[in-house]
């Protein structure tokens, strides 16, 4: 359970390592996952409570696909926060790659698997153009990202109009292949395990590895905690922030293929404001959205807690414009309690 | 880390910024001039008073929450939850007209102005106090303000006929019989030079620019830094709250969905393309007032042009990052030029 505070804090390390049971005990109640962990608890309790449907084990799996988006735009989300920037454009990505995708196959006529490698390509190209401009321009990552925020999904707009791929008005004959669409509907054979989520799952965990246990990851670390400091040690700073936001993108990317395989259209609306929550998963999850600290179990943990929220006020009713107000708030007030919890512990 | 030299290029560099600067405002009269010449050359009547008139009406929404927006940039802020305020406060006036419409417009305008900085100081208090970082703060209630939207108003529209016609008589009336500068946008401008002058000629208008420049400096020479943060986020929240009701002025209706979705990027765009520096610390009231005046020509010359509506987003996103790429260019031969690097 020590990974995540490998590079990050030497404080806590410090605190870490001496006397026995009680100061591993305290090292433990001060990661900040551990918050996150007990909400999922409570929000399992809640939801428990309030529905009889919502302990329907299938039922939760493959409610999870609904949003799975999320928690792969939130693993690319996870390095850059902890770098220390910021990425609003993910959502948009999406969107383009997705109406990139649609309008290749269907305008064009390039065989689905072309299409597949060329969209993940643009997804790629879209983060490497927001990481040159952060580290090329010297702009800050909020800057860039909002402008192509506005960009890309204007791109995607300008593309396929406000109409979809396959567009309305087609006949019902030309759609996306058969293999291609209905990935939620996959699942591990014998088990109620959705292909969506085992994506999910594997991306997590090998991301997990490359930001907690190889160079790059420590590097995405040492340049959230101290820009300036890395670079003095030989961090080639700009190269891996341009990687990570180009990962980011090939993330969001193959994220807006699994949407378009999900909903079997692609439109340039496609995850509108799902920004909000895949930030709101990432820093759930405990990384400081100053960078410097983070885990990618953290990130994994808040998202279930999310999916299930949104499961539970589904299950209770709730509307989905009702179910904004407890995300923003939600977002608010997990930043809140690690801010107060911070200054108490000091 | 910085040494007399340092300081030395600082203020040197920072009387060219101001040569620049100006230069900056220069360079918006310019672009503005080359995309209303494109317009009329290809469509003669572009300046027609009728477009004249759209391009000011495009004004008063904007500007009017640039400014407050222009302030929390320079205190390297960002507010992206205006919107959202916008459609509350425009969503609960509209319910009260609907609901009583004999009541006062003048009130209702004054209940919008508080609702709106209501929000804000939410926003304000969050950001200075809490220190959660603004762009969570307000991605959080862009969120939140927006479902409040829904909750109040049951998703149902203020139709045309609920709006009082003297509110909707703004838009289209202007002082002294002139029909094509209508009272909104002379409210608008009123407002600009409003806080022209708080900028400019007020201790807390100084101190927003202290902050901007250098937070822990302000600090250490005793300004006030929270509490000008908060004032600067109610302010941005009063003038969204006021645009609310300029919204149901100018269109005639209020939709809970519709209402100042997305017009945070819209306001963040004349902002930054009126040269406020993304960096905090600098910006100027003309520059952002003509940002407002560029971004609805284009949007004038869009529409007149046929250009399709699908368009729109794109445009705003390719201005705002040419606006704030040619910034960083300037900032750049700047910095070349004064150490001589």
């Amino acid at each position: 359970m020590t990974i995540g505070e490998t590079s990050s804090l030497p404080e806590t390390s410090s605190q870490a390592k001496p006397v026995g049971m009680s100061g591993r005990f305290k090292a433990l109640l001060a990661r900040p996952e551990l918050v996150t962990v007990g909400l999922l608890m409570l929000a399992f309790i809640a939801g428990a409570l309030l529905s009889p449907y919502f302990l329907d084990v299938p039922f939760l799996l493959s409610y999870t696909s609904l949003s799975i988006e999320v928690g792969i735009m939130a693993v690319g989300l996870t390095f850059i926060i902890i770098s220390g920037n910021i990425d609003l454009s993910v959502a948009s990505t999406l969107a383009l790659v997705a109406c990139v995708a649609g309008v290749l196959y269907f305008d064009l006529g390039v065989p689905m698997g072309i299409t597949l490698v060329l969209s993940l390509c643009t997804g790629a190209a879209l983060g490497w153009l927001n990481g040159t401009l952060v580290t090329k321009m010297k702009l800050p990552a909020l800057a860039v990202t909002l402008a192509t925020m506005a960009l890309y999904r204007g791109a995607a707009n300008v593309l396929v109009g406000d109409d979809s791929r396959p567009k309305l008005a087609w006949s019902r004959d030309i759609v996306f292949p058969d293999w291609f669409v209905g990935i939620n509907r996959v699942c591990i054979p014998g088990t109620p395990i959705p292909l969506p989520l085992v994506i999910f799952l594997a991306l997590a965990i090998i991301f997990g590895i490359v930001l907690h246990k190889t160079t790059l990851g420590r590097w995405v670390y040492a340049i959230g905690t101290n820009e300036e400091a890395a670079r003095y040690s030989g961090v080639p700073t700009e190269r891996v922030k341009t990687l990570i936001f180009t990962l980011m993108g090939l993330l969001s990317g193959l994220a807006g293929l699994i949407m378009v395989s999900r909903l079997s259209v692609a439109r340039y609306d496609h995850a509108r404001g799902w920004e909000l929550d895949a930030i709101t998963a990432v820093v759930l999850g405990g990384t400081d959205i100053n960078g410097g600290r983070g885990s990618m179990f953290g990130t994994v943990v808040a998202f279930f807690l999310l999916v299930f929220l949104r499961t539970g006020m589904g299950v209770a009713n709730i509307k989905a414009e009702s179910q904004l107000t407890a995300i923003g708030t939600l977002l608010v007030v997990a930043i809140l309690v690690s801010n107060l919890t911070e200054r108490f512990r000091k | 880390m910085v040494t007399v030299s340092d300081t030395l290029h600082r203020q040197r560099s920072s009387s060219l910024a101001v040569r620049l600067s100006r230069f900056r405002e220069l360079g918006i009269v310019a672009f503005l001039v080359v995309v209303i010449a494109v317009a009329t050359a290809i469509e003669p009547r572009f300046l027609q008073p009728f477009n004249v008139r759209s391009i000011l009406l495009w004004i008063p929404l904007l500007a009017v929450i640039a400014m407050g927006e222009m302030m929390v940039i320079i205190t390297r802020g960002i507010d992206v939850s205006v919107g959202s305020i916008l459609g509350f406060a425009g969503i609960v006036v509209g319910m009260i007209f609907r609901d009583y419409p004999d009541f006062n417009i003048y009130l209702g305008t004054l209940l919008g102005i508080l609702l709106g900085a209501m929000l804000g100081a939410i926003n304000g208090a969050l950001i200075s106090w809490a220190r959660v970082p603004p762009i969570i703060t307000t991605l959080g209630t862009l969120s939140a303000y927006r479902g409040l939207v829904f909750i109040v108003s049951g998703g149902r529209q203020i139709d045309p006929n609920h709006v009082p016609t003297a509110l909707i008589r703004w838009s289209q009336r202007g002082p002294f019989g002139i029909q094509w500068i209508p009272w909104v946008v002379v409210t608008a401008l009123a407002i600009a030079a409003l806080t022209y002058f708080f900028l400019r000629y007020t201790r807390s208008g100084r101190d927003v620019y202290a902050i901007g420049g250098n937070p822990e400096a302000a600090k250490l020479r005793g300004v006030p830094v929270e509490r000008t943060i908060f004032l600067v986020y109610v302010i941005t929240g009063a003038m969204a709250g006021l645009a609310g009701i300029l919204y149901a002025s100018r269109f005639g209706f209020v939709n809970p969905g519709e209402t100042g979705v997305g017009f945070e990027l819209t306001v963040i765009a004349a902002v930054v393309i009126g040269g406020t520096n993304v960096f905090g610390g600098s910006g100027t009231v003309l520059g952002v007032v003509l940002g407002c005046l560029l971004l609805g020509t284009i949007n004038v010359a869009l529409a007149v042009l046929g250009i399709a509506a699908t368009w729109q987003l794109a445009v705003y996103g390719l201005v705002i990052l040419l606006a704030v790429t040619v910034d960083a260019i300037i900032q750049r031969e700047l910095r070349r030029a004064t150490t001589g690097e």
